[in-house]
């Protein structure tokens, strides 16, 4: 009977995710359009368009290969995966030990890793473009997110997510210079790998200034669905990572009464889309940059994780 | 007994090799050699497993053979069995490989007689228990290994490889020379088992344990000693390339461990700062360089360098930690380095492979002309995608799980007390982050470039499938790739006896988490601190990929239309506007290159009007050449100027140099009384 319920929790973590994910992405576009006067499209749009582009018969360039069409399967299978073995409303769930932070930042490695491959496959110079781009801005984020990982595991004595978050929802963890440095740097990196400005344009109209959008130039139809349900599955993700690492209060723990997973469910869902109000807002106050400057961004991000690690291996206390 | 079969198999190895001599040119030459050598190692390789799994007694021996009064002494202990395992595995893979590569060798008695004795002699180095006979196998392994680098010596650059790595593994032996002349004592106890009862004191023990550094660094590639792999590496047949960057790399590993983990005894704590501050300019300077090259089988060479460079790291950990008095954390870090010792040898012979298969069917190893390739070899292109996708370390294969016990290793390293640590160490586990990242890079830059586009010339586009023996030694080692990342359980378990051997404790038994969910998870410390199961992640991933398709494809539609290339309107038919290999390194040239290598691009673009073709210049250059070797080859060529007018002098001066020679030696005679 444990068992069942404990399946049942993990399965309502897995589809609220899934269910999350375009309404976040409604909602940063409404914001945003509302921060530029526009009307901005209903909320809930990426859901119809979702459903559009799956219905849209896809269209394949003849050399392309089997890799072309399994890539956006995997690449939503890995994001979802990932996203799902974040704690977002309870803690301890059936799988939580299966992937330690260490591994979700891996698994989203795995599916740029095939995106990017899927980008080169046709043989189009956008699609090398945004493969190329793509992975220099992933070899200059992903090890800031790693050193943002150590930070976390360093404070918490563990790399476990559920762990992380019950030792900072017991609170005698507290306010620390580190982790404050580790916010900063998680921000930029999840600003970078969610394609947002200033690294890039998800709603740009020309193509040289794209990065995640020229390596997905060619695809079409459910494939397309797929590609665009994981990048929304992936903002989801980065906001869950944020909330469990540096937000985990309301989260149900050891309790796992109706009361207490309802009060973890609402907080979540409250806390993502605060940060998709939030997103959308500083989005429009700055510019975009240019490619040779994002190793300045993303610098900045590495730098405030290293030094994160460090005042942690010097002190524990920092 | 196991070591009387393991030395029964170099013999057999050793007389496989001379009766290739005679049969090379024969048709079947090549399918014998390469079946025999297939059968001792598989022999080979079932020994060092039983020793390692059945956990015998250590067994010994010795021959009245070699240096008179002391004999040969052979051992097979656990960390002997378990390289046993790692050479043999890569060995049998890549005779199986070459039973059909080989066929296509234009000059077969280059090759043929020099393979088995070159596997041979890696398993005696394994075997080896005294320093006299561990120094002969290591030369003879060098020396057949070089034979086999020149056996296409008609070309220019494969005999300057050949030269360089002549070289250097005359020098790396000399430095290990002089490490088993120190630690033999002044009595001359060459024999492994006197010199581990024996213990140098703090100094000879750090100056043993830097000239090991040089002597299997150099072997094994830790920058800056690795300028000859990346030459001899690709220069050699695939074959032997996969063993040389899969297996012997692995067997100078060994070396290292073998003086520094079981020989020494305790080594100063500093010397744990010199392998990591190494390991990690080793891990991101590989990766770098690889992700620079345009020929396929170099770029693989130098990413050898950089996962020489991550073992370096989980065994300068294990060293602090040892040193540190914590057993249990340089466990972790040991099992972690051994784990990505058999991963590596795993993935990296099959990526040769793979460039290999390439090179077979294209005869380019220049991936600049090559591209599409998962279209005439989709076999070939589905193991060379695991093998890329193991090396970057993805989960669920078998390279993100040595990483991640390394990550672990580092994240418990705050325990350490020493201050000099507690920056070193952030410092390497940032380096290895980075490095993790950029292999990515390198990997999507190889297979994208190699395999898909459109093929950018035409032997990429008249490309043929290769034989069933080259597939099927590759399809066996991706499968291993799947099967250890799937498991890891079973390599942590199956390492424990080596790595209790050399720190004195084992990680926990990861096969005692039996709760039903929770079977197949790796645990280094305790399930609160960190667990990975790769074998959840997978049925995972396979679950949402699959219900995900059939859903779509059962309740959207699957409707697929053929068409054109879109590329925004305007695609152009011609294959050289695709992205090339040096294009999509272009960014991460520009971002970290330009400092680490002093990279220079020229644009030389003409005037309008002019109708010259316009042209890009880049040049990469190592670092250890413009700092190290040229400086020093120039010192070598000025010196031998000036002392070579001593060869041209009269009989008088002659005269005169002998008789001031002798002044000063009687002097010198006189002083030292």
């Amino acid at each position: 009977m444990a068992l069942i319920l404990d399946l049942i929790l993990q399965a309502v973590q897995m589809f609220l995710v899934l269910a999350l994910a375009p309404l976040a992405l409604g909602v940063t576009r409404k914001v945003k359009a509302r921060a530029l006067r526009r009307v901005g499209p209903p909320v809930w749009q990426p859901y119809l368009d979702l459903w559009k582009l799956m219905h849209k018969e896809a269209v394949l360039a003849h050399n392309a290969s089997w890799l072309y069409r399994v890539a956006p399967y995997l690449l939503f299978a890995v994001t979802w995966v990932a996203a799902a073995l974040i704690p977002t409303y309870a803690t301890n769930l059936l799988f939580s030990w299966s992937a330690d932070l260490i591994a979700i930042v891996a698994l989203l490695a795995t599916g740029r890793f095939a995106l990017a491959l899927a980008g080169m496959d046709v043989g189009t110079a956008f699609g090398g473009i945004g493969s190329s781009r793509e992975m220099m801005i992933a070899s200059l984020a992903e090890p800031a997110m790693l050193l943002v990982a150590f930070t976390v595991a360093l404070v918490a004595g563990t790399t476990q997510l559920s762990t992380i978050a019950e030792n900072f929802i017991d609170g005698h963890v507290g306010l620390r210079v580190s982790l404050g440095l580790a916010l900063v740097a998680f921000v930029l990196v999840a600003i970078a790998e969610n394609a947002r400005i200033p690294i890039d344009n998800p709603a740009t109209h020309l193509e040289l200034t794209m990065v995640h959008e020229a390596m997905v130039l060619e695809y079409s139809g459910r494939h397309l669905a797929m590609i665009e349900a994981a990048a929304a599955l992936k903002l989801v993700l980065y906001s869950s990572l944020l909330v469990c690492l540096f937000l985990p209060f309301g989260m149900a723990t050891t309790d796992k009464s109706f009361a207490a997973l309802g009060i973890g469910l609402l907080t979540y869902v409250a806390k993502v889309l605060a940060l998709m109000v939030l997103l959308p807002i500083g989005e429009t106050a700055i510019a975009k940059m240019r490619v040779f400057r994002y190793p300045i961004f993303l610098g900045a991000s590495f730098a405030a994780g290293a030094l994160a690690v460090f005042l942690l291996f010097v002190s524990r206390s920092f | 007994m196991p070591v009387v079969i393991g030395l029964w198999c170099v013999a057999a190895l050793i007389a496989v090799a001379a009766f290739a001599i005679p049969i090379a040119r024969m048709r079947l030459g090549s399918v014998l050699t390469y079946g025999a050598s297939l059968a001792i190692s598989l022999a080979a390789l079932a020994v060092g497993l039983w020793q390692l799994i059945a956990g015998g007694d250590v067994a010994t021996l010795a021959l009245p053979l070699g240096l008179p009064g002391i004999g040969a002494h052979f051992r097979l202990d656990a960390l002997a069995a378990f390289f046993l395992v790692v050479v043999n595995l890569g060995s049998a893979a890549a005779s199986l490989y070459a039973i059909g590569y080989g066929r296509h060798e234009s000059e077969p008695r280059r090759v043929l007689p020099f393979f088995p004795a070159y596997l041979g002699g890696m398993n005696l180095v394994v075997l080896a228990d005294d320093a006299f006979g561990f120094l002969v196998a290591w030369e003879f392994m060098s020396l057949t290994s070089w034979a086999l680098v020149m056996a296409n010596y008609r070309s220019a650059e494969n005999a300057r490889a050949g030269y360089i790595y002549l070289v250097m593994a005359s020098f790396g032996t000399l430095a290990l020379l002089l490490a088993f002349g120190l630690l033999a004592g002044p009595d001359g106890g060459y024999a492994f088992a006197s010199i581990r009862n024996h213990h140098p004191d703090a100094f000879v023990a750090a100056m043993v344990l830097l000239l090991t550094l040089v002597g299997a660094g150099s072997k094994a590639g830790l920058v800056p000693l690795h300028v000859w792999l990346p030459l001899a590496h690709a220069a050699a047949p695939s074959h032997v390339s996969a063993l040389m960057s899969g297996v012997m790399t692995k067997v100078a590993v060994y070396g290292c461990m073998r003086i520094v983990f079981d020989l020494i005894g305790q080594p100063p704590l500093w010397s744990s700062f010199v392998v990591l501050a190494l390991a990690g300019i080793t891990t991101v300077l590989g990766v770098l360089y690889a992700l620079m090259q345009h020929d396929l089988k170099r770029l693989l060479a130098y990413h050898t360098v950089e996962n020489i460079g991550i073992i370096f790291i989980g065994l300068g950990l294990a060293l602090a930690f040892r040193v540190g008095n914590m057993p249990v954390l340089a466990a972790l870090a040991m099992t972690a380095a051994l784990f990505h010792v058999l991963n590596h040898s795993i993935f990296k012979s099959l990526l040769f492979f793979g460039a290999g298969a390439v090179l077979n069917a294209t005869g380019e190893r220049n991936m600049e002309r090559l591209g599409g390739l998962i279209h005439r070899l989709p076999k070939t292109a589905v193991a060379f995608l695991i093998g890329c996708a193991a090396i970057a370390a993805l989960p669920p294969l078998n390279g993100f799980v040595s990483e991640w016990l390394t990550f672990q290793a580092i994240l418990v390293s705050p325990q350490l007390p020493q201050w000099g640590l507690k920056f070193l160490i952030p410092a390497v586990g940032a380096l290895l982050a980075l490095s993790a990242a950029l292999a990515a890079a390198c990997f999507v830059k190889a297979y994208g470039v190699t395999f898909l586009g459109r093929p950018r010339s035409s032997v990429a586009s008249a490309a043929r499938e290769v034989d069933a023996f080259s597939l099927s030694a590759m399809f066996i080692l991706a499968a291993l790739c799947a099967l250890f990342g799937v498991v890891p359980f079973l390599v942590v378990d199956g390492l424990a006896p080596a790595v209790q051997m050399l720190v004195g404790a084992r990680m926990p038994a990861q096969t005692q988490f039996v709760p039903m969910l929770s079977w197949g998870s790796i645990v280094p410390i305790a399930e609160s601190r960190s667990s990975y199961n790769g074998l959840i992640i997978l049925i995972f991933l396979a679950i949402s990929g699959t219900l995900t398709a059939m859903f779509i494809h059962r309740y959207a539609t699957r409707a697929t239309r053929r068409s054109a290339i879109w590329d925004c309107g305007y695609p152009d038919p011609s294959a050289a506007t695709q992205y090339t290999s040096s294009s999509f390194a272009m960014p991460i040239r520009r971002v970290f290159a330009a400092t680490v290598f002093g990279v220079r691009e020229k644009v030389d673009m003409p005037r309008p009007g002019d109708s010259r073709a316009a042209r890009f210049h880049v040049k990469v250059l190592d670092p250890a050449w413009r700092f190290a070797y040229g400086p020093l080859a120039r010192l070598v060529l000025r010196s031998a100027t000036v002392l070579n007018q001593l060869q041209f002098l009269t009989i008088r001066r002659y005269l005169t140099l002998v008789f001031g020679t002798l002044i000063v030696l009687l002097l010198v005679v006189a002083a030292w009384r």
